[in-house]
């Protein structure tokens, strides 16, 4: 059996973007997870969405996984990027473009 | 549910010298807008700030504490206004 730690290790490296977040980006459950999709979208590129909500083994994985305590969560090139805050900074700073263009 | 003064008196006690402003977003005391201006940040990216807060308020995120927007400045960056 895979492990919880080896299929997010499979989501975030086989994703250039991935969004581990509370419902889904059509219909988010938390105001924060919205707020993340929402910045991701200004990138115009397409991304992967992870609903903890469906999968309780992934929601307490992830956290062990990145050492955060929250969700939503953004890896970009399987890189922890930050939670709601950190990225709505650097999409607004345009950072997150570039991590985004220097990503495999 | 924690009160915005236990939340400031966790962050306070973590990071030596910090001010911490916390206001109850909802309503409900488990989702917080938290402040903090603190020396440790200088020179950190914004990750590695935002785990010191974390790291800080481990206890109350695992039950009371749901989620937290947190802004952090080092004492050069803060606005004058912060804690006033």
């Amino acid at each position: 059996m895979t492990s919880v730690h080896d299929r997010i290790k499979e989501l975030v490296e086989s994703n250039k973007i991935v969004i581990f977040m509370k419902g889904t980006p059509q219909m988010p459950m938390c105001g924060f997870s919205a707020a993340t999709v929402e910045a991701l979208k200004t990138l115009g590129q397409p991304f992967q969405a992870v609903n903890v909500l469906a999968d309780p083994a992934i929601r307490e994985g992830i956290k062990l996984y990145s050492s955060w305590p929250t969700i939503p969560q953004v890896f970009i090139g399987g890189q922890f990027v930050g939670g709601c805050d950190i990225v709505r900074e650097l999409a607004a700073s345009g950072e997150l473009a570039r991590l985004v263009a220097a990503a495999k | 549910m924690i009160t915005a003064q236990e939340i400031v008196r966790l962050v306070e006690a973590a990071l030596p010298g910090a001010r911490a402003v916390a206001r109850d977003l909802t309503g409900t005391q488990d989702h917080y807008e938290l402040i903090v201006v603190a020396a440790a940040f200088a020179g950190k990216p914004p990750v590695e700030r935002h785990r010191l807060v974390y790291t800080a308020l481990a206890e109350p995120l695992r039950g009371p504490l749901h989620a937290v927007t947190i802004k952090t400045y080092s004492p050069e960056e803060a606005p004058h206004d912060v804690g006033a």
